[in-house]
């Protein structure tokens, strides 16, 4: 039996899609069974971060309603044994899905899946409500600033009055350099603030903008976020692995104003 | 002279982190900054009905419990209720 995770955030723009590939990516890279479901009906994009947008013909709506077979909607990325995007439906909004019947899809994709990854919409009405519905664990996703903060605080205690319960943070674009010089949250401010468990923190890196633009998730490979990503994996699938030093990549004024 | 405006300022980091605390405090606790208004308008009136109040260096906020001493680490109610010295009035 799988798990349902849903990537959520409240606030647009914090990197909920470009996680939800990049996580996705990266437990299929590690073996693992994974379904990517696009929730955010009629603004897709998660088909496009993971360069596939070509390649749809049906999608979350159409399996909904029943126009065609679950397995026909499934876009199968290339290269891996069992990895598949269910992409969102462009055309119709978000009344198109209810909670039970997007509780009843995962449930059912659960049994075939190790994991179901759920990108849910920005905002806390209905396609938020949909998104999390099936879900058993969540991933937060915030960046260090006042307004995605606040919006993720609200997120976290929508998701437990919702009864799920492992919910745990990422902390997305964090410059080093900004924290250092006292003009950015730090990770521990936000995790002080919030009172949540970590699961990641992705430096902002411009290597995110080059893979989207190609239309590649990055993890994996030697970009600071890509290594970033990769680890976030390995923690869903329970593994310890030490937080990245984010300082590395400053080279000589790391050096010059190390503590 | 550079340096020294450099340590005085605040950082915009713990400017971001004070300011955050407080409005998820009363996020939180479902309390607006009108209804909080509201609060403050009823406790003044409860208690000037008794004592004279400074009204100057009243502070009513919500908060989160900054020492677990109080109970729960949720949000606080804090009110600062400074009482006017009548012996100095005189």
């Amino acid at each position: 039996m799988g798990e349902v995770i849903v990537v959520t955030s409240g606030k647009g723009g914090v990197g909920k899609t470009t996680s939800t590939a990049n996580i996705g990516t990266g437990l299929a890279k590690l073996g693992m069974k994974v379904v990517l479901i696009d929730t955010d009906i009629g603004l897709r994009n998660l088909d496009v971060v993971m360069g596939l947008e070509n390649r749809i013909v049906y999608n979350l709506v159409d399996v909904i309603e029943g126009n065609c077979k679950i397995n026909q909607a499934f876009i199968k990325v290339k290269g891996y044994e069992n990895f598949y995007l269910l992409p969102s439906a462009q055309t119709r909004d978000k009344t198109s899905v209810t909670p039970e019947q997007m509780k009843e899809l995962t449930d059912r994709l659960k049994e075939s899946f190790d994991f179901v990854l759920i990108d849910c919409p920005a905002g806390i009405e209905q396609g938020f409500k949909n998104a999390i519905a099936g879900a058993t664990r969540a991933l937060v996703v915030t960046t260090p600033e006042v307004s995605a903060v606040r919006d993720a605080d609200r997120i976290i205690g929508l998701l437990e009055a919702n009864e799920i319960r492992k919910t745990q943070l990422i902390v997305n674009r964090l410059r080093v350099d900004m924290v250092k010089r006292g003009d950015m949250l730090s990770c521990d401010d936000v995790l002080e603030i919030l009172s949540i468990g970590l699961i990641g923190v992705v430096p902002d890196d411009e290597n995110i903008i080059i893979s989207t633009n190609n239309g590649e998730p990055l993890v994996g490979d030697n970009s600071m976020a890509g290594k970033a990503y990769m680890n976030i994996c390995h923690r869903i699938l329970g593994e310890e692995v030490p937080y990245l030093d984010l300082n590395k990549k400053e080279g000589f004024f790391s050096k010059l104003f190390k503590k | 002279m550079a340096l020294a405006d450099f340590f005085k300022k605040k950082q915009s980091s713990s400017v971001a982190k004070d300011r955050l605390k407080f409005v998820l405090a009363s996020d939180r606790a479902g309390c607006s900054p009108e209804v909080m208004e509201k609060i403050k308008n009823d406790i003044i009136a409860v208690i000037s009905k008794y004592i004279e109040i400074d009204m100057d260096g009243l502070d009513i906020n919500i908060s989160q419990n900054p020492d677990s001493e109080i109970g729960s680490d949720g949000p606080v109610l804090f009110a600062n209720i400074p009482i006017k010295d009548m012996r100095s009035k005189k």
